[in-house]
């Protein structure tokens, strides 16, 4: 079985964000870079299946240089080899963009599944998976919590407002990872002296013959709304005081 | 030159969802200043009678396909009959939730419609003929205005964000054949688990009640949990209190977790780690109740009680009990 996870690197979850003045984009200063959370599922799942099923593990990324570190914690953890997708011309694309590239990487290896994060925790669009299964004509499983896979069919579990979904897609298709499907493995000390010589393979806008149009862009980064100094209800007495917050609820807020 | 705004409307078991009404009263509002109409998919099996109910809530006019394979929702199937009849009418803009059904439509009409889209839009306004959206990023940590350049220019709305807006129009009903294929149809819902606690979702819940390590173990919940019973609030927790296994991951709010909206936060015994602070500093009135008068989830509250949560819940539920009697 070939599978393709699909992975990028992020600003830790810990970084505090920080907008550039002129507003053009955030202070990457001091920043720590780690795999996208969501990614790890998709790392995770795309060993547990090649364990189960054998074949084979690509981990494909986009991103400038530093991403070299993210691939290579990804064939430490057992994945079998990389394409890094690297060129200047990438910088500042928006979904559609990153979705074609990833589709025209792909599209030139074999692949039975493709498993993505369901979403990268920096923009937050979830929107990548579902452009690269549509341009690569295949279906979608998006946001599941449970994948499984006998050779030519997949069930998932894929949980929405109130409800949990069985649904069961044709192969191959793009699966997307949500918390929950399994817990991401470490890298261990052999892993990460093999991974040194597993190969990755580096394609430009040119080798993958895709033009890079930005249908959406962030034209402005801004600060979150400031929150106004919130009332401190003092006291001694748990009971005064949870009298004194059911007040403020119900006349100021008018929550209650 | 493409004209008009247009939604997607979310239907569950043949009835409207609420974000259908929040997606409508957005629309109206960016269509009336754009002199445009506002034009609405409705798409399921047995729906076509509750559409001109649309009508309400401003949308002029709604395009129904009413056909048994559009009903479950599967991707394939919405996708093709949203991507054809958009092809067709050439819309400006077109605006769908971002539920759990519309975040996983949208992103494909992303690759389908070969434009850009907004994700889980707090806001959106018109700004020189263009859509302008406010979003979210890094979870909340900060926030970025997005313009799309592709037609139609998408955008989807984070629920229980917009109001919803009772305005009466036509609500003309229009049929349309979304033409599926049955060979394109490659994903079927074999089983749907119902959720029957009867609890909102935290994402769409109005009021939220949230433990973190302070609560100190699973059965700590149980005074949360009768707060919310009172408030008729969802439980939620902090990735640190379902790291340790005492609630299920569907109930974690922050940066990996859900990120949620509420019009009332209380946080009790959460610390406020900044990933958790990212996914519910959009809340409109938060409460903090925790010990430790350094706890950062103090900076981000309206109301502050520091004092021991083990005393301070049990005494809110009763006086919520008395306010709401």
């Amino acid at each position: 079985m070939n599978i393709v996870a699909c992975i990028k690197q992020v600003p830790d979850t810990e970084a505090q964000i920080k907008v550039k003045p002129d507003g053009s984009g955030i202070d990457e200063t001091g920043i720590k870079w780690i795999m996208n959370p969501y990614d790890e599922y998709a790392v995770e799942e795309s060993l547990r299946l090649k364990e189960k099923l054998g074949g084979e593990v690509t981990v494909v990324s986009l991103g400038p240089a530093r991403v070299m570190a993210t691939i290579r914690t990804a064939l430490a953890m057992g994945a079998d080899k990389g394409i890094h997708i690297c060129d200047p011309a990438f910088d500042g694309a928006d979904a559609y963009t990153t979705g074609a590239a990833l589709a025209a990487a792909i599209g030139g290896i074999p692949y039975d599944i493709i498993i993505c994060g369901q979403r990268a925790i920096d923009d937050d669009s979830g929107q990548v998976g579902s452009v690269l299964a549509e341009l690569l004509g295949i279906p979608q499983l998006t946001i599941v919590t449970k994948v499984d896979v006998d050779g030519k069919s997949i069930k998932v579990i894929k949980p929405i407002e109130g409800a949990q979904l069985l649904i069961e897609g044709t192969l191959p298709c793009v699966v997307t990872a949500q918390k929950g499907l399994n817990e991401p493995r470490y890298a261990s000390l052999p892993g990460i002296m093999k991974a040194k010589k597993k190969p990755v393979d580096t394609k430009d806008a040119q080798a993958l013959g895709v033009t890079v149009d930005v249908k959406a862009k962030v034209a402005k980064f801004v600060p979150p709304p400031a929150r106004a100094a919130g009332k401190i209800i003092g006291g001694d007495d748990p009971a005064a005081k949870a009298e004194e917050l059911g007040r403020l609820l119900k006349e100021e807020a008018k929550v209650l | 030159m493409a004209k008009g705004v247009w939604i997607v409307a979310e239907l569950r078991d043949g009835a409207f969802r609420k974000i259908s009404f929040e997606l409508a009263g957005t629309a109206r509002k960016l269509a009336d200043e754009l002199g445009e109409e506002v034009c609405a998919i409705m798409l399921g099996s047995g729906i076509e009678g509750i559409a001109g109910d649309f009508a309400k809530y401003g949308v002029d006019k709604v395009y129904v396909a009413d056909n048994p394979a559009l009903e479950p929702y599967t991707t394939d199937a919405h996708a093709a009959a949203v991507a054809k009849v958009v092809k067709e009418n050439d819309p400006s803009i077109l605006l769908l939730g971002a539920s759990a059904q519309g975040k996983d439509l949208s992103s494909r009409l992303v690759g389908k419609l070969a434009t850009g889209m907004a994700t889980d839009c707090t806001d959106v306004k018109i700004a020189a003929g263009k859509l302008v959206a406010i979003r979210p990023l890094y979870a909340g940590k900060c926030y970025g205005e997005v313009v799309v350049s592709g037609t139609p220019q998408m955008a989807s709305l984070r629920p229980n964000v917009f109001p919803v807006v009772e305005n009466a129009k036509a609500g003309a009903v229009v049929k349309f054949d979304p033409a599926l294929d049955s060979s394109q149809l490659k994903t079927k819902v074999l089983e749907v688990q119902k959720d029957t606690s009867g609890k909102v979702d935290l994402t769409e819940a109005n009021s939220i009640v949230a433990g973190g390590r302070g609560v100190k173990g699973a059965e700590g919940y149980q005074i949360l949990e009768e707060l919310a019973d009172v408030l008729g609030a969802t439980v939620g927790a902090s990735r640190a209190a379902v790291d340790a296994g005492w609630r299920p991951l569907s109930d974690q709010v922050g940066q990996t977790g859900k990120v949620v909206s509420p019009s009332l936060y209380i946080a009790c015994g959460i610390s406020g780690a900044i990933q958790h602070l990212a996914g519910m500093s959009s809340s409109k009135y938060i409460v903090a109740i925790n010990k430790d008068p350094e706890a950062p989830i103090f900076a981000k509250a309206d109301y502050c009680i520091v004092d021991d949560l083990f005393k301070v819940v049990p005494e809110l539920t009763k006086v919520c009990k008395k306010l709401l009697a």
